[in-house]
Order: C-alpha cells, then sequence, then structure tokens
C-alpha cells in the first residue's frame, strides 16, 4: 500500500478552485508527503493509471465533456467532493441556464459589442466538446459525497477537509473558514 | 378598450379620493382599478403612485403579488377554474379544455377580442360542489365540460355573469345581495356555530360585564383559536389588551386559503350576525375601536350581502359610537361600558400566505402579503401599528355562544383539551361533502361514516399544510392534542395516486411562497423536483433521506407557517405511506444519478451543431 491517491478536476470553473489549493503554502509539502497526485492538471497526467482515494472535482458541468470527465471520476475514485460553489450547485456558468442555448451562443459568438468574428457562425466541429443544455451541479450527473463550500474554497478548509478524511480522524473546521458573508 | 390618458388621469384621481388618497387602502384602489380597466397598468401604477404620495415601487410590488391583479389586460370576463386537487379528480381539466376550445385560446391567455380570460387557481373554497369556476366574481359550481358552450354564450349575450344563476343555492345564498349558485351543504349543525341566536343579545351581555370578565370568561371556556394554530384565545386577548397604546384593532380571518376547507364561506353565508358580533365583543375586550373582516378574494360574492349586515348592525346601535344594544333590546346599560367601534371589509386578491395574521396585516396596510418578522408580535405591534389580535371566523362565533350560555356550558363540550365543536368542510371521495359541525374528540372513522365515504385510502387532516392520514389511524380523534384541522378534510379513495396529490400540494405552496426566505422559496422546489424524481422511476433510496433531511430544514429555517408546514405533504406521506415512495426507487451502486438524460441534455446542442456528439451515442 503506497500513499493514497488523489485526482483533481477543473469542469466548468475558472481553476481558482485549484488556485486554493495551491495556496497551501508550505503545507504543500506536506501534502505531497500524505498523498501522490494521479489524474490532475496538477501533475499533468490525463488519464487515471490508479483507482483513487479520494476526487476533488472543481466546477459544474458546461459541456460532454467536463460530464463525460465526471462520471470517468466516478468511476475512478472512492470518494468524490464537490470542491467550491460552482461544482455545488453551478456557480456563475449557471447564468446561462434561465436563456435558450441558441441565445446564448448568438450573444458570446455573433452580438456581443466587442465580437469580430468574420465567419459570422459560432464555433462548431468535432474538437469542440458540445454544451449542454444548461451547466448542471456534479450531484444531478453523479453521486457527490462532500460538498466543499466557498468561491473558492479557503486553503486551510481544504487542507481540513484532505487530512481528516485520508487520516480519518473527524473534521474540525472552525466557524471562520465555513462562514461566507 | 378605449380610455384616454385623460379619463385614465380622471378615473384613478377618482378612486384614489373615494379611498381618501390614503396609502394604507392601496388594496382596495388597485383592485377598484383593476375591475375598471382589466388591469394595472404602468401609467395607472404611476398614476396612483403619485396620487397617494408613494413610490411606484410600492403600487407595483402589491399589484404583481396578487393573483387576481395584473399589469397586462385581461378580459372583461375572467374565468378562474380551480385546478386544486379536489377539482383535478371531478375533472377541472376537461373542464379547461372544454374552455379552451370555446374560446379558441389556451389557459392563461385572453381572446383577441378582448372579452374572455381564461385562468387556473388553486382552492376556491367550493370542493364539495366541484369540479367550480369564478367568472369575476360569480360562482359557478358542480360544472360538467359539455356547459362551456352554454355558460360563454350566455355570456357574451347578457355580458352578466349574474345571468348563468339559473337556481340560488340553499339559505342565505337565495338572499337578493348574494343571489348565487353556491349551496351551503350543512349537513350537520352544532350546537355551538350553526345554533339558534338572537342579535345583539350576547353583546348586552358582555357590556354588563367588565372587559376584564369577558376575558376572563372566554379563557375560563378553554376556547381555543380555530383558524388552524390552535392558540388559546383568552391569552392572545389578554396580550393585545395589556399592550400599550389607547388604540387597537381586531381584525377577523376570512381569507380561508387552506385548500378543502369552506367552512367560514358556510359560517359568513348563515351566521354573519355572530360573526360580527364576537367581532364587536372582542373590541369591547380588547379595547379596540377598530374592526376588520378580511375576506378572501374568492368569496367577494358574499360582499354585498355582508356590507348590508353591517349597515344593519349601525342602524340597531350595535356597531358605530357609543354602541348600546339597549336601543333595541330595552336592557338597562350602564352608560360606563358604552364604547366605539366599527368594523369595515378588507377585500383579499388571491393570495394564500395571507391567512398568515402577519401577512394579513401587512395586505389591510395595503401592501404585499409579506408576513412580518416577529417579534414584535401583532398583539403588540400590528395593523398600522397598533397593537392587534386576529382571529378565524369561526373562533368568533364560538365567543357569541361562550357569553350566551356561559363558560361552563362550553367547557362541557368536546375533549379534553379541546373545548366546544369544529365545523369541518369535508370534500373529495364521499357521498356527502359538505359542512358538519361536530364535537371535537370525533374520529375520523365517524366522520368517514357520517359523510358516507368507502374504500377510503386516506384522509388529509387540515389541507395540504396538515396530515396525511393512512387507513389504520382512522381511529384518532380530530383536537388539538391529536389530530389538528382549521376544517379541512380531504378523503381520498383507493382509486387515488397518493403521490401525485402530494406533488400537486408542493405546487401549491411553490406558486404560494412569498418568497422572502431561501428555506421556503428554493427547498420546496428542491423537494418537487426529488419527490419527481422519485414518481418517474429515477430516484435513489438515497433520495428518501434527502427528502426527509430537507424537508426537516425547510420546516426548521423557514421564517413563517407557510414555509413552517409546507413539507409536511412529504414529510407526512413518508412517515404513514413510506411503502409508496420504497416501491419506486432504486438502490445504486455506481454511483451514476439515472435522472441525468445525456441525449435530453445535448438534444438542444445536437440540432444548433448539425452534428451528433462524439463523445456520447445519444439517441
Ligand atoms: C400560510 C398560512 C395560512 C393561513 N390561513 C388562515 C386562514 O385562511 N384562516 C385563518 O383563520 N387562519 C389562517 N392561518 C392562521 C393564522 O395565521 C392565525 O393563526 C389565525 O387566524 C388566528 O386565529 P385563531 O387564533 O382564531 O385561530 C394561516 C396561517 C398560515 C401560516
Ligand atoms: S467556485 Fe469560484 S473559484 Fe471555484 S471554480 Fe467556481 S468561480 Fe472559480
Ligand atoms: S416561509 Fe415562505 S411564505 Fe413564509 S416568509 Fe418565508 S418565503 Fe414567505
Ligand atoms: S374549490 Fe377546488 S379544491 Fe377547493
Amino acid at each position: 500500500m503506497g500513499k493514497p491517491k488523489v485526482a483533481t478536476a477543473s469542469l466548468a470553473g475558472c481553476f481558482g478552485c485549484h488556485m486554493s489549493l495551491l495556496d497551501i503554502d508550505d503545507k504543500i509539502l506536506k501534502l505531497v508527503e500524505l498523498v501522490e497526485f494521479n489524474k490532475s492538471p496538477v501533475d499533468d497526467i490525463k488519464k487515471f493509471t490508479e483507482r483513487c482515494a479520494v476526487g476533488l472535482i472543481e466546477g459544474g458541468c458546461a459541456n460532454e465533456e467536463n460530464a463525460h470527465n465526471l462520471q470517468d471520476f466516478r468511476r475512478n475514485c472512492d470518494i468524490l467532493i464537490s470542491v467550491g460553489d460552482c461544482a455545488i450547485m453551478g456557480g456563475i456558468p449557471a447564468m446561462r441556464n434561465g436563456i435558450p442555448l441558441q441565445e446564448c451562443l448568438q450573444k458570446a459568438y455573433l452580438e456581443g459589442p466587442t465580437i469580430y468574428n468574420p465567419t459570422g457562425k459560432a464555433p462548431n466541429g468535432p474538437d469542440i466538446p458540445l454544451l449542454l443544455d444548461k451547466v448542471y451541479p456534479c450531484s444531478e450527473i453523479v453521486k457527490m459525497d462532500y460538498h466543499l463550500p466557498g468561491c473558492p474554497p479557503p486553503a486551510e478548509t481544504l487542507w481540513q477537509a484532505l487530512v481528516a478524511l485520508l487520516t480519518d480522524k473527524p473534521l474540525d473546521l472552525p466557524y471562520e473558514l465555513i462562514k461566507y458573508d | 378598450m378605449t380610455t384616454t390618458p385623460k379619463d385614465l388621469k380622471k378615473e384613478i384621481a377618482d378612486i384614489c379620493k373615494a379611498c381618501g388618497n390614503d396609502r394604507s387602502r392601496l388594496m382596495d384602489i388597485v383592485r377598484d382599478v383593476q375591475e375598471k380597466f382589466g388591469c394595472v397598468s404602468d401609467e395607472a401604477i404611476n398614476l396612483i403612485a403619485s396620487e397617494v404620495s408613494v413610490h411606484r415601487v410600492e403600487v407595483e410590488s402589491v399589484v404583481s403579488f396578487y393573483a387576481f391583479l395584473s399589469k397586462d389586460q385581461k378580459g372583461n370576463f375572467v374565468i378562474r377554474v380551480c385546478d386544486d386537487i379536489i377539482d383535478r379528480q371531478a375533472g377541472s381539466d376537461s373542464i379547461i379544455s372544454a374552455f379552451e376550445k370555446e374560446l379558441g385560446i389556451n389557459c392563461g391567455e385572453t381572446t383577441a377580442d378582448g372579452k374572455f380570460t381564461l385562468e387556473k387557481t388553486p382552492c376556491i373554497g367550493m370542493c364539495d360542489q366541484a369540479p367550480a369556476i369564478m367568472i369575476n366574481d360569480e360562482i359557478v359550481t358542480n360544472l360538467t365540460a359539455d356547459k362551456a358552450g352554454q355558460i360563454i354564450s350566455t355570456l357574451k349575450e347578457s355580458g352578466d355573469p349574474k345571468k348563468l344563476v339559473a337556481e340560488p343555492g340553499d339559505g342565505n345564498n337565495g338572499n337578493p345581495l348574494v343571489n348565487s349558485m353556491v349551496m351551503n351543504n350543512i349537513h350537520q349543525k352544532g350546537e355551538i356555530v350553526f345554533s339558534e341566536y338572537v342579535s345583539g343579545a350576547a353583546l348586552k351581555e358582555a357590556l354588563s360585564s367588565s372587559p376584564k370578565e369577558v376575558i376572563r370568561n372566554v379563557k375560563a371556556a378553554s376556547l381555543r383559536g380555530r383558524g388552524g394554530a390552535g392558540f388559546p384565545t383568552g391569552m392572545k386577548w389578554d396580550f393585545t389588551r395589556a399592550a400599550e397604546g389607547d388604540k387597537k384593532a381586531i381584525i377577523c380571518n376570512a381569507d380561508e386559503g387552506e385548500p378543502g376547507t369552506f367552512k367560514d364561506r358556510a359560517i359568513l353565508t348563515e351566521c354573519p350576525d355572530m360573526v360580527f358580533e364576537g367581532m364587536t365583543i372582542a373590541g369591547y375586550a380588547i379595547g379596540a375601536d377598530t374592526g376588520i373582516l378580511y375576506l378572501r378574494g374568492e368569496y367577494a360574492y358574499l360582499r354585498k350581502f355582508l356590507e348590508e349586515k353591517l349597515a344593519k348592525r349601525r342602524e340597531n346601535g350595535l356597531l358605530g359610537k357609543n354602541i348600546s344594544p339597549k336601543k333595541r333590546l330595552g336592557g338597562l346599560l350602564k352608560s360606563k361600558s358604552a364604547f366605539d367601534f366599527d368594523i369595515r371589509i378588507q377585500m383579499g386578491a388571491g393570495a394564500y400566505v395571507c391567512g398568515e395574521e402577519t401577512a394579513l396585516i401587512s395586505s389591510c396596510e395595503g401592501s404585499r402579503g409579506d408576513p412580518k418578522t416577529r417579534p414584535p408580535f401583532p398583539a403588540q405591534k400590528g395593523y398600522l401599528g397598533l397593537p392587534t389580535c386576529v382571529n378565524n371566523v369561526e373562533t368568533l362565533a364560538c365567543v357569541v355562544k361562550i357569553i350566551e350560555k356561559g363558560a361552563a356550558w362550553f367547557a362541557a363540550r368536546g375533549s379534553a383539551g379541546s373545548k366546544g365543536t369544529k365545523v369541518l368542510s369535508i370534500s373529495g371521495d364521499c357521498e356527502k361533502p359538505g359542512v358538519y359541525e361536530l364535537p371535537f374528540g370525533t374520529t375520523v372513522s365517524e366522520v368517514l361514516e357520517k359523510t358516507g365515504a368507502k374504500d377510503t385510502a386516506a384522509v388529509q387532516m387540515g389541507g395540504p399544510s396538515g396530515t396525511l392520514v393512512a387507513a389504520n389511524d382512522f381511529g384518532r380523534k380530530i383536537c388539538y392534542d391529536d389530530l389538528a384541522t382549521g376544517g379541512s378534510i380531504m378523503v381520498f379513495s383507493r382509486d387515488r395516486n397518493l403521490l401525485e396529490v402530494v406533488d400537486y400540494f408542493m405546487e401549491f405552496f411553490i406558486e404560494e411562497s412569498c418568497g422572502y426566505c431561501t428555506p421556503c422559496r428554493v427547498g420546496n422546489v428542491l423537494l418537487k423536483d426529488t419527490l419527481e424524481k422519485i414518481i418517474n422511476g429515477k430516484g435513489l433510496t438515497t433520495d428518501i433521506s434527502n427528502l426527509e433531511s430537507l424537508g426537516k430544514t425547510v420546516k426548521l429555517a423557514s421564517r413563517c407557517g407557510l414555509g413552517q408546514t409546507s413539507a409536511n405533504p412529504i414529510l407526512t406521506s413518508l412517515q404513514n405511506f413510506r411503502t409508496l415512495y420504497e416501491n419506486l426507487v432504486k438502490t445504486d451502486e455506481t454511483g451514476m444519478n439515472p435522472s441525468f438524460d445525456i441525449s435530453k441534455a445535448l438534444k438542444d446542442s445536437e440540432k444548433i451543431a448539425e452534428r451528433k456528439s462524439v463523445v456520447y451515442t445519444t439517441e
């Protein structure tokens, strides 16, 4: 038994949650002692090579690749955690949920005031993932075991949660770490 | 309609003036404008705002809040079909389709000639004569789809919904001022509410004792509120009396919005004098000079009749300045107890939450029907800041009998913790739906037997906010300590799909939530979504526990009684009909959420991109 494996993904997120993870400063060294990263933008491993104990998911699902990726994580991780508001409830990207898709594309690629697009079309092609009808919170697509709220959750929250989970100790989150107003 | 801007300006100025350009009368003003012009347009909102000197947003927020008010132009005849659960089960969709076909519009639309608007509405308090609809203020009951054509042609020819009343209903429904086809269907009268009574006698009796004695009497009778919560009435009066201020108010809650409740309608039709007398006695006891009857918009057809009763009482010295029933009744009255008290009727405009007492007060003050944060409680600071007591129609009727017959007589009736009788309104799958006044302590089975209900699978006690009771609990008693109800009892036979009932009730609460607090505004939607997931066979075992914990959160964290009870359809059906849920859910080991449908999620995209997904094989 080596170190527990951790995988991370940024779906429809801004990478802010990953930044927050890196924000644990020198504890990053401890983290590397504690765990081994598998599929993650942190080490740029693109495919799961082993089953992981924990998957950290940033962002909701805006397109087919996000959804597919998330399902892949579910299959390959024992525990999945929604990290940040986008993963938990869609967040800022979900602002498009009230607007029909065609209208969104129209505005974003053709009509916006700063747009220069001589093709007159929204980008399209097999290498561009298709958008889903709306941005889904992760829990609407797969079972999520835990949710860490925040935009992003503070580094310390992420650290405490990971340590508690991997050392099988009760999670102690002081009020300041889960207070958001 | 050809209203020139100048006409509009003048008409609105007149309407506002008739209400004293008083901001607190905004409800009456916008209701009048709506009635006159078929809408409260942006322009009308501006005009009203300047007439009563408020910002336009205050007027607009009232217009947008109430179902019977609208910024968009409505037809001359607004047809509102009750599509609440009892009417649904009695075939309201066929009624809606018949009207849609007849008028050539969809429900929610107005005909091109501006004559007819077709809408749905929750319970209008006619469940014992369902399917029922409203046409403007007129009520049409016991409808069948084949009557739609006739109704439309009568309206087209005569222009008068009254012409639809071929034969008026029983009792005072036949009074010329009511002249409605509504039936009372009072199948059982009791000793307290539907009993003999002489107008003015109890008031005279009350005035011969001190206000404190009156309150002591009401306390000794152990009278508890009939509106649902069952708060001891005497105590509420005491609090209001003790509160600081020389002016106070008493409000009679005739909003009767809880689906399946129609007993206050029967009481107001048959015993209005008793209710007004109860209000007057309450006014005397707590030291109030202001009385308001808050009448739900659906009961507007009773308004003229009730106004006339009030006028009669004023004539007879039972209301107004120096109230002294002695004139008519020849009794001796010490002048020290003569007091001033009058009652006005405040019409509602289609909002369930306005039955909640603080929302009701907001509405009486001419605002959106938003509940208020407590404390301060109404007894301390209510209507326009006055200490205010809100009581249900039936509670006030009971007061009259307590004064007349004595506290001991009253307390000798009913069960241990619940004295007196309860007026019940029973609807659904039974032979004799209608109004029954029964002593507290009557069991559910006894009620079912009386009403001729057979093959009953479940009884919804107390409306959607109450309890869904299963057959093994039919021995339970109707009283505050066991099965409490504000009066609503809906009977569902074995043929009914109970989860559909629960689903509808959630829809009702979502629609009626005022939206102020998140647990209620969002929580109820999440509850309904999860429930529908289960109903559609996409639910997991974990969804049942999700419903339970979310339901408890909504109950715990909501700000007013609506949100504190809105999860009850789910929570009580989970408690009493758990297998209905368990039979539908799956256990899952894959961790994939079965309600996520990738084909559906990609459908729009594939159409726009004119290609199929390369990641998934979609349908
Ligand atoms: C959402 C909601 C709706 C209510 N609707 C009514 C109603 O229609 N009639 C009523 O008397 N009480 C209604 N109530 C209860 C009132 O808030 C209040 O408790 C009652 O009118 C007090 O009168 P009572 O003590 O005589 O029962 C409602 C409460 C809530 C939370
Ligand atoms: S939760 Fe905030 S920080 Fe995290 S991905 Fe979303 S927007 Fe970025
Ligand atoms: S519980 Fe519902 S109805 Fe009551 S205040 Fe909150 S949102 Fe409004
Ligand atoms: S009138 Fe339709 S359910 Fe009450």
